[in-house]
């Protein structure tokens, strides 16, 4: 049995370049662990073994990746980098200045030419210093709110197109005692709901100015109050218990009718599929009112490792992600859509397509921005201050000013 | 001796009906298992249900109908990662783990604590003190340097590594327990064991050693709830195939935006707890005896 | 030569694990103090900087709730712990039946760690989900018990839940004192004609003092490092009015990669720990030697 697995390996090997060494080989510190996302990731080692790799799973779910991201820690610390790890947004910059990233697939990112296939912002976020040092694999799309339209219809409103109209919807709902806003109450929820409000309040070239560039005056100004105010309405149609709720349980409030609307990214239609529910008949999807499109693009970024087996295995990871089979059958399973804007999207549902319009659309005009409660559009330790500041104000009294202050002094805080 | 404690609060019975009294008792006893079982019963509860019955709501009532899907999922079925093997592998890890961790831990904790007890010297109290300062410090303070250390000696992302860190921050407990213990042992007998000629190695051994069966039983219980139970060193300090029970749990309980089994996760839970519930159930006796018997006296 | 070493063999045989501990706990924490006064942010850096990282500590707000609720933590979470487990520790002395079981069914949460029970806690003391729900359901439409939901009152399940894990232990200690108390004081003190109450507040309790001792170390261990009972509850919720130093640590250590404001928090944490082991480990260990 040793001699077949030695054979394979051999065979394997001759297959990707010379016989000498082992066949390709990675590592892969990610936190896809469960449902349809662990299925997702199955798809990518698939398509690596048949091409004769060895891949080496090393999952640790928790906290969108904190557990995870304390296991990278340790590991690069130890003199032992995984050989890929699931990383998105500025991190992958920050990672590259402490030197422990490596631009090495940025080869074959040239012969399968990325820089055609990908939108601009998102190849942006895969480089270091002008090289690819990291590979995409999604798109998600925060800015989504879901509704039922069971209830939308008993109370006799349709899906609201701006924030005013969501207002009067909301007001319609809860005087009928129906919850209007299905919310968990955990910090990331909060920022979540929080930056779709930021988008259509104050519009996309306020919220590039607030969160890409961290324009103080911008973090502390009207506009912003004013987004806080709208994040007062908001907490005002939250059910009492929503504190510590998670997201799937919230999703689950929609689909049985007891909440009409829930702000969630995309991995929501995973939740509703799973019950049997069909897009568009048991469930409605439209962007949150704005005109803008927050994307968060899950990718891999690729440690400096030794070995040439290793470095094949980040070459062939790349390849193989940016495959167009793999995007397409990874992200239906997933709920997001291809980072690639040149795969066909035939299979995928309504949500899905309407996604992938609106981000070309987006593309254009500008509209198409980084998420910040997801990770995409600064650093986590800016975003972190940001986020305490929400989810201050959507947990207690503070005023709106008070908020837009300590937004701007927490942000400078912590540079 | 228990009886003559007891007697002492019969003694209050003059004034109320010692029948009553003793209901009081039992009721307010009741009441504690009541509070102390609830999150286990809520946990076996939940992880006989179907899924579709979590979802409809009721989620502290009894199951409908009983399924055992759920913990057959989380043995042997169960995804964490790409690799859906359940919990069983990781199970092993964890027990290849523990076993030379606590065995080490304990060994170091007996001796250190026969001397600092029987053996003590100028400045032995400034070295039990610093020893057991180290049981207060925080493990999510020290997990870096520690990772920067298993690098250079060359242990990371081994079992050896993972070792080292469990029996490194046993030490202080451990010492703990058994110079407490060994404190209680009365003085003449070591006084006349060296008279005899015994020497550090032979008081220890066939003497000592013998007489220390409860304390033995409170470190082991202590450090395999601990070293078991741990999740921060276990995820920083593994890889891949050689991951904790703990980790696994985490993976297959704690997935972000995937789709909860809450079945599924219950039993899993279950599952990675049973050695340390069955040890405490097992045990659990001569832990209090074990207590009784020295180490609590300060 | 043999005598020599005869004579310094207890040291030897010490020393390794002694030198152990000076590197893995107070190198460790050398480590920490370096760092916290550097910018260091994902990875550790080793330019010293000054104390601009306490500065920004303690400009930061969701820092001083976390002080504070450690504080508010450590006194009801010992209080309770040892009110209770003294508490059940007496009742279950009364020669009860079944005390093998009863004393199991209050020991076993020990076992188990947060990861385990942390889902079920949650269920258990949300509003809409647990107690109030089933309490409503039973006919009383008024109840409230909410507090895991209103960021004045969600520490305080924090307690109920630590307590939870922790009176059992406290109860074995306890149970451990009272059945090694020695006899005869009482047997001559109920000769006497004193009470029960009498006997247990002015004999049987103050004779446990050290059991009392083991135990505030036990609880303050575990309170000081409550990490996994704060994530598993409320993840340091609603907003971070649970939020205390460990989770702060953390947060800033791995998520936010803030390596220097984690350090200089961690410093702080180990002051705190100081002022609570120090005296005790001088007036034991100077006791002792008397």
């Amino acid at each position: 049995m040793k001699l077949k697995t030695l054979a394979a390996v051999v065979v394997a090997a001759g297959m990707i370049s010379s016989a000498a060494k082992a066949g390709p080989e990675v590592e892969v510190l990610h936190w896809w662990t469960a449902g349809g996302e662990a299925a997702a990731i199955k798809v990518l080692v698939d398509d690596f073994k048949s091409h004769g790799g060895k891949w080496t799973d090393m999952p640790v779910a928790g906290g969108g990746g904190d557990a995870a991201r304390t296991a990278l820690k340790a590991r690069v610390l130890s003199g032992n980098a995984p050989t890929a790890f699931q990383m998105k947004g500025p991190s992958i910059q920050e990672w590259h200045e402490e030197g422990a990233l490596t631009v090495g697939i940025d080869a074959v990112a040239k012969s399968e030419n990325w820089d055609a296939s990908l939108p601009a912002a998102i190849a942006n976020h895969m480089k270091c210093e002008g090289k690819y040092c990291a590979a995409p694999v999604n798109v998600h799309r925060i800015d989504w709110i879901w509704a039922n339209p069971k209830v939308l219809a008993k109370a006799g409103v349709a899906m609201p197109t701006t924030w005013d109209e969501f207002n009067a919807a909301a007001d319609k709902l809860k005087s009928m005692g129906i919850t209007p806003l299905a919310h968990g109450g955990q910090a990331w929820q909060d920022a979540t709901v929080f930056e779709a409000v930021a988008l259509g309040v104050g519009g996309n070239a306020f919220y590039k100015k607030a969160f890409v560039d961290l324009d103080p005056a911008t973090l502390s100004g009207a506009t912003m109050q004013k987004v806080f105010d709208q994040m007062r309405k908001m907490r005002g149609y939250v059910d009492a218990n929503f504190s510590g709720r998670d997201w799937n349980l919230a999703t689950t409030m929609v689909m049985n009718g007891e909440a009409a609307f829930q702000i969630m990214g995309d991995w929501a239609k995973g939740e509703f599929t799973n019950a049997g529910k069909v897009a568009g008949k048991d469930y409605l999807c439209a962007p949150t009112p704005g005109n803008g499109y927050l994307y968060n693009v899950d990718s891999f970024a690729m440690f400096n490792v030794k070995g040439a087996d290793k470095i094949d295995g980040q070459n062939l990871l790349a390849k193989l992600i940016m495959g167009k089979n793999f995007q397409k059958v990874f992200n239906l399973a997933k709920g997001s859509i291809p980072a690639r804007v040149d795969v066909p999207l035939n299979e995928f549902d309504y949500c899905a397509r309407r996604s992938a319009y609106d981000m070309d659309v987006t593309s254009g005009n500008g509209g198409l921005l980084p998420s910040y409660a997801h990770g995409m559009a600064m650093r986590n330790a800016q975003a972190g201050a940001i986020t305490d500041v929400v989810t201050k104000h959507f947990n207690s009294n503070m005023s709106s000013a008070d908020a837009a202050k300590a937004l701007a002094q927490g942000v400078k805080n912590s540079m | 001796m228990p009886d003559q404690t007891a007697n002492v609060a019969r003694g209050g019975g003059k004034r109320w009906s010692p029948i009553l009294l003793r209901g009081l008792l039992f009721l307010i006893l009741g009441l504690f298992v009541l509070y102390y079982t609830l999150p286990l019963f809520v946990m076996v509860v939940t992880s006989l249900k179907s899924l579709p019955e979590i979802r409809q709501g009721a989620l502290l009532g009894l199951p409908k109908e009983i399924v055992l899907d759920a913990w057959k999922n989380a043995w042997s079925e169960a995804c964490a990662g790409v690799t859906c093997v359940g919990l069983k592998p990781y199970f092993w890890n964890s027990v290849v783990l523990v076993v030379p961790a606590v065995i080490i831990s304990t060994a170091i904790g007996a001796i250190n604590g026969y001397i600092l007890s029987m053996w003590q010297f100028k400045g032995s109290n400034i070295i039990f003190g610093l020893m057991l300062f180290g049981c207060f410090i925080p493990f999510q303070a020290v997990l870096l340097p520690m990772a920067i250390t298993l690098g250079k000696i060359g242990i990371a992302g081994n079992v050896a590594g993972l070792v080292l860190v469990h029996v490194v921050y046993g030490i202080g407990f451990t010492t703990l327990f058994f110079r407490n213990y060994y404190v209680s042992v009365p003085v003449e007998l070591v006084k006349a064991a060296k008279i005899d000629g015994a020497g550090f190695w032979t008081i220890f051994g066939p003497i000592l050693l013998p007489m220390s069966a409860p304390v033995i039983v409170v470190t082991v219980i202590w450090q395999f709830t601990s070293i078991w139970n741990d999740f921060l060193f276990g995820v920083s300090f593994s890889q891949g195939d050689n991951q904790p029970i703990t980790v696994a749990l985490n993976n297959i309980v704690n997935s972000t935006t995937g789709v909860k089994e809450y079945n599924v996760d219950m039993a899993s839970a279950m599952i990675a707890a049973i050695p340390t519930l069955l040890v405490y159930i097992v045990a659990g006796k001569y832990f209090i005896r074990g207590l009784a018997a020295g180490s609590v006296k300060g | 030569m043999e005598k020599l070493i005869a004579r310094y063999l207890p040291k030897i045989v010490v020393a390794p694990s002694f030198a152990a501990v000076l590197f893995f706990v107070y190198g460790f924490i050398g480590w920490t103090i370096w760092v916290s006064m550097t910018k260091s942010r994902i990875l550790p850096k080793y330019d010293l900087v000054g104390l601009i990282q306490y500065d920004k500590l303690w400009a930061t707000p969701r820092w001083l709730v976390a002080i504070e609720n450690l504080g508010i933590f450590i006194f009801l979470f010992v209080a309770i712990a040892l009110v209770v487990g003294l508490f059940l520790a007496i009742l279950l002395d009364q020669k009860v039946r079944a005390e093998g079981f009863i004393r199991t069914t209050y020991l076993y949460p020990m076992a188990l760690s947060f990861i385990v029970t942390g889902t079920a806690w949650k269920w258990i003391l949300n509003p809409g989900l647990g107690i109030q729900k089933v309490v409503r359901d039973l006919g009383f439409p008024d109840f409230e018990f909410g507090w895991l939901v209103d960021p004045e009152m969600a520490l305080y399940t924090i307690v109920i839940a630590g307590v939870w894990q922790s009176s059992g232990f406290v109860m074995a200690l306890f149970l451990a004192g009272l059945r090694s108390v020695n006899q005869e004081i009482i047997k001559a003190a109920m000769v006497d004609g004193i009470g029960p109450f009498r006997i247990y507040t002015g004999i049987i309790i103050p004779s446990l003092r050290p059991v009392f001792i083991s135990a505030i170390i036990v609880l303050v261990h575990l309170a000081i490092k409550s990490f996994d009972l704060v994530i598993a509850l409320t993840s340091g919720g609603p907003g971070y009015s649970t939020d205390m130093p460990a989770t702060y640590m953390y947060a800033m250590a791995f998520s936010r990669g803030q390596l220097g404001q984690a350090s200089a928090s961690a410093t702080i944490m180990l002051m705190t720990v100081c002022i609570f082991i120090i005296p005790y480990l001088y007036s034991e260990l100077r006791q002792k030697n008397a």
